[in-house]
Parts: structure tokens; sequence; C-alpha cells
């Protein structure tokens, strides 16, 4: 069975059929690829899984539950986790209190905790930082910890978006063109950081990407998107040769 | 120079009932992106439940013949006080403003001046025009230190507002709802996904400023003993400005807008005629909004995605 599975999943803004007969099926462990020119609805896709949007039509299941419809903090406890394309991050809190608010629902130490230091305080702290520290070093960012997000640059911030949609233990990761903006080192890193988190947690990786070189590379299967359909399903080397893929990027039979 | 630390003690004081109700405006301005302009009402509504619990445990201490030092109806009233009020502010969030959260800004302000003056008139219609006099807790005492004269109410007062900030400052620093508290300041959209009941924060902020609101009225009360049902205007817009001028969403700009606020109306009584104060006050308020209109702790811009 399908970790993540979606079935024939359309949606509607006003008249226009941003999404139509969507369907996907994630298997646990999977690295997947959304590819698809500007506006063919992939953040979309992503919104209406994460359920920031409610499909008009079309069912999703994440293992085996019914998800559809659910309110996306829900969504995002039963195990989904994700970044944004404009990053979303709380611009005068430091990375550690990035990751730490991840852990807000385990956190059980209350006022008297908080304003006294107890024991039980402090050994939720220990337990959340070793945590928190264990996941910036797979992201390459533990000596930034105490840093303000302001200070941080670019790449560096893109990091702790994944470290902190790590921290909530999601068993599918929704990254939403995670290398945008960055220069061709930074790329080059971003791709060793989503291999390694995938090695190391085992999970499952669904991205979106801009850039056919960073999907080309990592995803086992890719699926491209061209005004709100699937164009286009299958390997890297099949969605590459593929005819209909060349016209969505490069337009139908333009030769100049 | 007596004359000076005289002046510095009354600013102390005044700064205080301004700091405490501007960290209401502040902090719900923080998450919400909405003035609660019903928040100066609130700070009357809490003088007011401090007269009602004041007397209450008064008298049923006197009922039940046990001989409660005076001092300690005081700390009773400003708790209780305190946790009564916090329901009003909740009871203004969940039904004045959370229907609202999607609304535009101007609807919920017009709804906050609405419930203010429902708090208004609502007081009106149950305990009457009369100005009720607040209950003598403590016996005034005045000391003498080498000429300026400091009374025991002032130290108290300025003393419980310091330790109330200071609590504060340590809630949003040290816990999870804080911490929640202050990334609800950039958006409301990855908060929820992190497990953070947004709903109960938003009502928690409403809570606590509210509670504020009403130490700051009962502190008033000990200060000047004579209630009326709209005391909460004046001081509602004054500390409006401080919230304004200390960077909207800032508690530390809050608290110190709040004490210079109450040094300037001193300082400019002292030099000028009484009458000029709040006209000189103000004016130099507008002045430094002029140079710095975001205050002085906040964002020049402030955006936060919102689906």
């Amino acid at each position: 069975m399908a970790l993540l599975r979606v079935e024939k999943m359309s949606h509607e803004f006003g008249g226009l059929r941003a999404v139509n007969n969507y369907s996907l099926e994630i298997e646990k462990g999977q690295i997947r690829g959304l590819i698809g020119p500007n506006g063919a609805g992939k953040t979309t896709i992503f919104n209406l899984i994460t359920g920031i949007y409610k499909p008009t039509e079309g069912e999703i299941y994440l293992e085996g539950k019914k998800i559809t419809g659910l309110p996306p903090n829900q969504i995002a406890s039963h195990g989904l986790g994700r970044t944004f394309q404009n990053m979303q991050l709380w611009r005068h809190m430091s990375v550690l209190e990035h990751v730490k608010m991840a852990r807000y629902s385990r956190i059980t130490y209350g006022l008297f905790g908080a304003f006294f230091g107890t024991a039980k305080r402090q050994r939720e702290e220990e337990e959340i930082e070793e945590m928190a520290y264990s996941l910036l070093k797979m992201v390459g960012i533990a000596h930034l910890a105490g840093q303000i997000i302001l200070n941080l640059p670019y790449g560096a911030q893109r990091r702790v978006e994944i470290a902190r949609a790590l921290a909530t233990e999601p068993k599918v990761l929704f990254l939403d063109e995670p290398t945008a903006g960055m220069n061709p080192e930074e790329l080059i890193q971003m791709m060793e950081i989503v291999r390694k988190v995938h090695k190391n947690l085992g999970l499952a990786i669904f991205l979106i990407e801009h850039r056919l070189k960073v999907v080309m590379e990592l995803c086992e299967i890719i699926q491209t998107l061209n005004f709100g359909q699937v164009i286009a399903e299958g390997t890297p080397e099949e969605i590459q040769n593929d005819p209909k893929v060349i016209d969505a990027y490069l337009g139908k039979g333009t030769v100049i | 120079m007596t004359f000076f630390f005289q002046n510095l003690i009354n600013a102390l004081q005044w700064g205080s009932f301004y700091a405490l109700i501007a960290l209401g405006y502040s902090m719900v301005y923080g998450i919400l992106m909405l003035f609660n302009f019903a928040h100066g009402d609130i700070f009357m509504v809490g003088a007011y439940i401090g007269f009602g619990v004041a007397t209450g445990v008064t008298a049923l201490a006197s009922f039940g013949a046990i001989v409660l030092p005076k001092w300690l109806i005081l700390v009773l009233t400003i708790i209780i006080s305190m946790f009564l009020t916090s329901f009003v502010g909740m009871l203004v969030e969940r039904l004045g403003y959370r229907p609202l959260r999607e609304a535009p800004r101007a609807s919920a302000a017009i709804t906050g001046l609405m419930i203010g003056i429902i708090l208004e008139t609502g007081n009106l219609a149950l305990l009457g025009a009369q100005r009720v006099r607040f209950p003598t807790l403590i016996k005034s005492e005045t000391y003498n230190i080498s000429g300026v004269f400091v009374t025991n109410k002032k130290i108290m007062i300025v003393v419980v507002s310091l330790m109330l900030m200071l609590a504060l400052h340590q809630f949003v620093r040290r816990t999870k709802w804080g911490m929640a508290m202050r990334a609800m300041a950039f958006d409301f959209v990855v908060v929820p996904l992190m497990g953070v009941p947004i709903n109960t924060i938003a009502a928690m902020t409403f809570a606590i400023g509210s509670a504020l609101a009403a130490a700051a009225g009962i502190l008033f009360g000990v200060a000047y003993p004579v209630l009326d049902p709209y005391m909460g205007i004046v001081f509602g817009w004054k500390a409006f400005v401080a919230a304004i001028l200390g960077g909207r969403g800032s508690i530390l700009g809050a608290t110190l807008a709040g004490f210079l606020l109450g040094f300037l109306e001193i300082f400019v009584a002292m030099i000028f005629p009484s009458t000029l104060r709040d006209l000189i006050a103000y004016s130099i308020i507008l002045l430094i909004l002029t140079f710095r209109p975001h205050g002085f702790f906040g964002e020049p811009y402030s955006a936060r995605l919102r689906l």
C-alpha cells in the first residue's frame, strides 16, 4: 500500500481549473519529483495535499487514512511535513527555537517549570536540544543554532526550514523548490542534504523543482505538470526524452 | 535637585499605569495585527472588578470573623481581579474579534470601539452614574528621604508593576506559549503546522493583556481611589500612544514608552502650566513619531503570510 495516495484530485479557483484529475502514489522511502513550467499548478498541488486548500474533487490518503479536507495542522500531525517556496521563517527567533517550536506539543512543563527551572524542564529541554542539534548537524548548520534568522545567509535559512519540518517527525516531506535562488555551489550542497536526510531518516520525499538537473539526479520517478494536468510520468530518462515534456518547457514546434 | 527626584518618583508611578496598559495593546497587535480599542475600557472594568473583589473579600472576612491584614486583602484583590478580568478579555476576543479575523482591519477597529462603548454604558447601567470609592487597603505612609517625599503606595505601585512586567518578559521568553506568541507575530500558516493551537494562543494573549490592565486598574484605584465608568478612555488612548511609540508588537518598547509618557507628562507639568501638559507632552511625541514612525523597536514594515 502506498504511503501517500492521491486519487483523481481536481481544484477550481472560481471558474479556473487549476488542477485537473491529479493522481499520485508515493511509496515509503521514495523520492519523487514534480516539475512543470511556471503556473502549472505545482504549489497548488502541495497546498491541496497539505490542507491549505480543500480539493473540489478527489481523495487523499496517508497510510490508508483519508485526510481529504482536514485542516493543515491535523494533516501535519498525521505525518506530513513541508517547506515553503518563499521561506516562512520567524525572523527574530533563533535557529534552535525554530526546531524547538516543532516540538511544541511534546513540551509538557508549564508555568512553574518555566519560571523556576524544575528538573522536568531541564530534562525536556535537554532532550529537545539533543534532537535539535542532531537535525541541525544533518543539514549542516549546527554551528548556527544560536543565531537569529535575520543574520543568516539565504542558503542557511533554507536549511533551517528543512530542519524545522524534520523536527515534526514527518513520514513524507514536501519540499517546495528547495534550491530556488541558490548559486551552483549551494545547489550541490542542498542536493547532498536531501540525499542525507533521505538516507538517515528513511522518509519519503516529494519535491517541486524548477531546475531539471536537481530532479533528474535525486528522484526515482518524476511527474511533469502543465496547465494543472500531468502530461508525463516516469523515470528521469523517460521524462528527459518525452516530447510532451520538451514541448511544455520549450514550446511546441518553435525553432529559433 | 530634590524637586527633580520628587517628580521622578511621581513619573515612575504615572508611567507604570501607562506601561501596564500599553503592554496589552502591544501584545495583541503583535500577534493579531489589530489594535484592541476596547483595551482602555478593560482597564476600567479591571478597576471595577478590583473594587468588587476588595469589597467582597473584606465583607467575607468580617462575616467569617477572620482578621485579614489589609495588605493580604490587596494581594488577593490583585490576583483574583487579574484572573477574572482575563475572562473579560477572552470573551471580547471570542465574540468580538475572532469572527473578524479575516475581515478588513477597519472592521476590527470599529468593533473594538463599540465593545468599549458597551463596557462603559454597561457599567453605567449596572452601577449607576455616581462614582465609586475604591476601598482604602493600605494606609498611606510618607517617608522623607533627604527632602524627597515617597509614599509606601508609590513604592508598592512601581514595584508591583515592574514585577508584572518582568514576569511577562519571562513568560514570553521561557514558556512554550510565549514562544508560540513570538512565532505568531510572523505567520499564521506554519505555526499551526507545528501543533500550536493558534486560537488558544490568541485567547491567552487577550487574557494576559487584560490581566495586566486589571492590575493597572487596581493600582490606579489604590493611588487615586475614585472610579468612574469613563476613566478608561483617556488612559486607553494615552497607553495606545505608548504602544505605538514603543513600536507595535514590542514588549520592551511598550514598557519603555509607557514610562517615557509618564515622565513627559509629569516633567512638562513641572515646567509649564499644568493646563498645557497634554498639549506639550503629546506634541513632543508627535515630533518623535515624525522622525521614527515605527516607534522605538517596531519594524519599519510588517508583512505576514495569511492564506
